[in-house]
C-alpha cells in the first residue's frame, strides 16, 4: 500500500509539471489555433538558457530571472511575431507544420551551442525526504506539486477574478465581439504567449533537476502534454490541469502495474479511447460544427 | 500556344526520366542509396498525400505503415519468401489497418484526429520495439535479402536503384491514374466540403475509410522496399519522427499537387545531404528553410509555382480584354 501512495506522490508532481506546459498549449490554442508541436521544445530549451547564463558567471537566482526573461522574449515575443503572426491567416495546418520544423531548429541548436550530453541542473528545492502520513516523500516532489499547484492557482484567479482576465477570455472565446466592445483583442494574445513562455520556463526549471537538462528531452514532454491537453478538454483551462494531472498518476502507475515496456502505450489508449468517445475532452465543451 | 506548353511540358518530363536512369550510373554506392531512399520516401509520401492532400485527413501515421510495410517484407524475405510475396502481404496489412485508422476520422477531425494517428504511430514503435519473438525487438532483423527480379540479382546498389525507380514509376502512374478518377475526383469534394459532398450523394463514409487505406498501402509499398535497400531494420526508423517528417515533405512540396511529394521528399532527403558541408548545422539550416518557405507560401513550393501561372494567365486574360475593348472601340 505504501507503494501506491508514493506513486500517487510521484504522478502528481510530474502531473503538475503536464498541466503547466498544457495550460499553456490551451491557451495558445485557444487565442490564436495556434497547435504548437515545439511546445516540449519550449519546456528544454530554458533550461539551457539558465545554464548559460551560469556559465557566464551568473548566480542561480539571477540565472533564473535571465532565463524566464530570455523565454518570454524568444518563446513569448519572437515566436508570435516571427512565425505565428505572418501564418496565422493561412490556416491551422502549415502553422502546425511550422512549429514542428522550429522544434526540430530548437533541438538542433541546443545540440550544437550547448551539448549533446545531458548536464545536471540545479534544483530550487532541497533534497531530501519529508514524512507525511507516515510515509517518506521525497521533499522534491512537494515542492514541484506545490509550485506547479500555485502558479495554476495564480493563472486561474487571473483569469476568472481580474478584469484583465476576462478581456482575455472574450478575446479568446469571440474576438470580433470582444473587439467591438472595446477589449484590446491584440494586446490579448501577446498576453497569452508571454504566459505560456512564462509557464513553460517555470516547468522547466521544476523538471529539469529530476530528469536533466538534454536536448531531447521535449519530445516525452510535449507528447504528455498533449495528451493531457486532449484528454481534459482542448478549449479548457480547468481540462489541461486536470488532464495534466491525471496522465501524471496513469503514467506512473502503468509503469509499476501493467509493463514497464509499454508504460508509454497507456496514456496512448486512454487517449484514443477519450477522443472516440468524447473528443471535446473529459471536461471540455463541444464546439459547434461550422458547415 | 497551349500545344507548344504541352510539348514543352512532355519534352522536360521525358528529360527528367532519362536523367534519373542514366545520371546516376556514374554514383558511387552512397549516392545511389540516397537516391534510392529519394524513390522509396516519394511513394511514402505520395500515399500520404492522397490522404491529406486530395481527401483532407489529417494523418501524422504514415511513418508507422512504412514500418509495418518494412516489418512484413524483412520478416517474410529472411524466411525464404520472395519479395513479391511479401509485398503483397505488406500492402495488404496496411490497407487493413489504414482502413481501420479511418474510423476515427469518421468521428473527429483535424487536430483531434492528428493525435488519434499520433497515438497510433506511437503504438506501433512500442509494437515493433517490445514483440521481440517477431520484429528482433531493439536488435531489429538484419541480412534482409534483395530481389531476383525476373532471373536479374539486384544485389548490387545500381540494379536496386532502378527496382525503386521502377516501382516509383509503378506507383506514380497508378496515382495519376486514380486521381483523375471519379474515386480521386469523390476525394478532392471531401476536402473541400464533407458535407456538401455528402448532400450530392457523395458516401463520404466509404470515400474517408478508402482514403485512409489506400494512403496507408502506397505507405506499406514504401516500407517494402525499404527493407530491402537498407538491409538492416530496427524500431528507431519507423518512429514518430518519420511520420512527421513524411507530413512535412508533403506541405513543403505542395499538398495536393500530383509532383508535391516528388519535391517535398527531394528537399528532405537530399537538402540535408547537400549542407553537409555545413557540419553539425545542417538539419538546423533545413529547419529554418522548411519555416521560411512556410511563412512564404504556406502551401509548399508547388504553391509558388501555382500562384504566379495563375498570375500570368490573369494577366494575359486582361490584355486579351484590353484589345477586344479598343478594337470595340474602334469600331464604333
Amino acid at each position: 500500500m505504501s507503494n501506491l501512495f508514493d506513486l500517487l506522490v510521484a504522478g502528481l508532481a510530474t502531473g503538475a509539471i503536464y498541466a503547466l506546459v498544457a495550460v499553456g498549449f490551451t491557451l495558445l490554442w485557444q487565442t490564436s489555433q495556434t497547435i504548437n508541436f515545439a511546445q516540449g521544445e519550449f519546456v528544454m530549451l530554458p533550461a539551457f538558457l539558465m545554464l548559460a547564463a551560469m556559465h557566464v558567471g551568473a548566480p542561480f537566482w539571477l540565472a533564473i530571472i535571465i532565463g524566464i526573461l530570455l523565454s518570454m522574449i524568444l518563446l513569448g515575443l519572437a515566436f508570435k511575431m516571427l512565425l505565428v503572426d505572418p501564418m496565422l491567416r493561412h490556416g491551422v495546418l502549415p502553422l502546425a507544420i511550422a512549429t514542428m520544423a522550429l522544434a526540430i531548429g530548437i533541438k538542433e541548436a541546443v545540440k550544437q551551442f550547448f551539448s549533446a550530453e545531458a548536464s545536471p541542473f540545479p534544483s530550487i528545492v532541497p533534497t531530501g525526504d519529508i514524512k507525511i502520513l507516515g510515509h517518506a516523500v521525497a521533499l522534491q516532489s512537494v515542492g514541484v506539486l506545490v509550485v506547479a499547484i500555485l502558479t495554476v492557482v495564480g493563472l486561474t484567479m487571473l483569469l476568472t477574478r481580474t478584469s484583465l482576465g476576462h478581456q482575455m477570455q472574450a478575446a479568446a472565446q469571440n474576438p470580433t465581439v470582444a473587439r467591438i466592445i472595446g477589449v484590446p483583442v491584440e494586446r490579448m494574445i501577446l498576453l497569452t504567449f508571454l504566459i505560456n513562455a512564462f509557464l513553460v520556463a517555470l516547468a522547466s526549471l521544476l523538471i529539469t533537476p529530476i530528469y536533466l537538462a538534454k536536448f531531447s528531452s521535449g519530445e516525452v514532454l510535449g507528447q504528455a502534454a498533449f495528451i493531457a491537453a486532449i484528454v481534459g478538454g482542448f478549449n479548457q483551462v480547468r481540462g489541461a490541469i486536470a488532464g495534466g494531472l491525471l496522465i501524471g498518476v496513469l503514467d506512473n502507475l502503468a509503469a509499476a502495474y501493467v509493463s514497464t515496456q509499454y508504460r508509454a502505450a497507456v496514456p496512448m489508449i486512454f487517449l484514443i479511447v477519450v477522443i472516440l468517445f468524447r473528443p471535446q475532452g473529459l471536461l471540455g465543451r463541444a464546439e459547434e460544427r461550422t458547415v | 500556344m497551349s500545344n507548344f506548353g504541352k510539348t514543352l511540358k512532355i519534352v522536360l518530363g521525358l528529360a527528367v526520366i532519362v536523367a534519373l536512369i542514366v545520371v546516376p550510373m556514374n554514383f558511387n554506392r552512397y549516392g545511389l542509396f540516397i537516391l534510392s531512399q529519394w524513390a522509396v520516401m516519394t511513394i511514402a509520401a505520395m500515399g500520404l498525400n492522397l490522404t491529406l492532400g486530395y481527401a483532407g485527413q489529417v494523418s501524422l501515421a504514415q511513418g508507422a505503415f512504412v514500418g509495418i510495410g518494412a516489418y512484413a517484407s524483412a520478416i517474410m524475405t529472411t524466411h525464404g519468401w520472395p519479395l513479391p510475396a511479401a509485398l503483397v502481404v505488406a500492402i495488404a496489412l496496411s490497407v487493413a489497418i489504414g482502413w481501420v485508422l479511418g474510423y476515427p476520422a469518421l468521428r473527429v477531425q483535424h487536430h483531434y484526429l492528428a493525435f488519434v494517428t499520433l497515438a497510433f504511430s506511437t503504438l506501433a514503435f512500442l509494437v515493433f520495439r517490445n514483440e521481440s519473438w517477431l520484429t528482433g525487438g531493439i536488435y531489429g532483423i538484419s541480412n534482409i535479402p534483395r530481389p531476383n527480379i525476373l532471373g536479374f540479382a539486384t544485389n548490387r546498389p545500381l540494379p536496386f536503384y532502378y527496382v525503386c525507380l521502377g516501382s516509383l514509376a509503378i506507383v506514380s502512374f497508378a496515382v495519376w491514374w486514380l486521381i483523375r478518377s471519379p474515386w480521386g475526383r469523390a476525394f478532392m469534394a471531401l476536402r473541400e466540403n464533407p458535407l456538401r459532398a455528402q448532400s450530392l450523394g457523395v458516401d463520404t463514409r466509404r470515400y474517408t475509410l478508402m482514403a485512409f487505406a489506400i494512403g496507408s498501402g502506397l505507405g506499406g509499398v514504401a516500407g517494402a522496399l525499404y527493407a530491402p535497400l537498407t538491409q538492416y531494420i530496427d524500431p528507431v526508423p519507423f518512429n514518430l519522427s518519420l511520420s512527421l517528417d513524411l507530413l512535412m515533405m508533403v506541405i513543403v512540396g505542395g499538398a495536393g499537387f500530383f509532383f508535391g511529394p516528388f519535391l517535398g521528399a527531394m528537399i528532405a532527403v537530399l537538402l540535408p545531404e547537400w549542407l553537409r558541408f555545413t557540419e553539425g548545422y545542417y538539419l538546423m539550416l533545413y529547419a529554418i528553410a522548411v519555416m521560411l518557405l512556410l511563412i512564404w507560401s504556406p502551401t509548399g513550393i508547388l504553391g509558388i509555382l501555382d500562384r504566379y501561372m495563375a498570375e500570368r494567365r490573369t494577366k494575359a486574360a486582361s490584355a486579351l480584354r484590353a484589345v477586344a475593348k479598343s478594337r470595340l472601340e474602334t469600331a464604333q
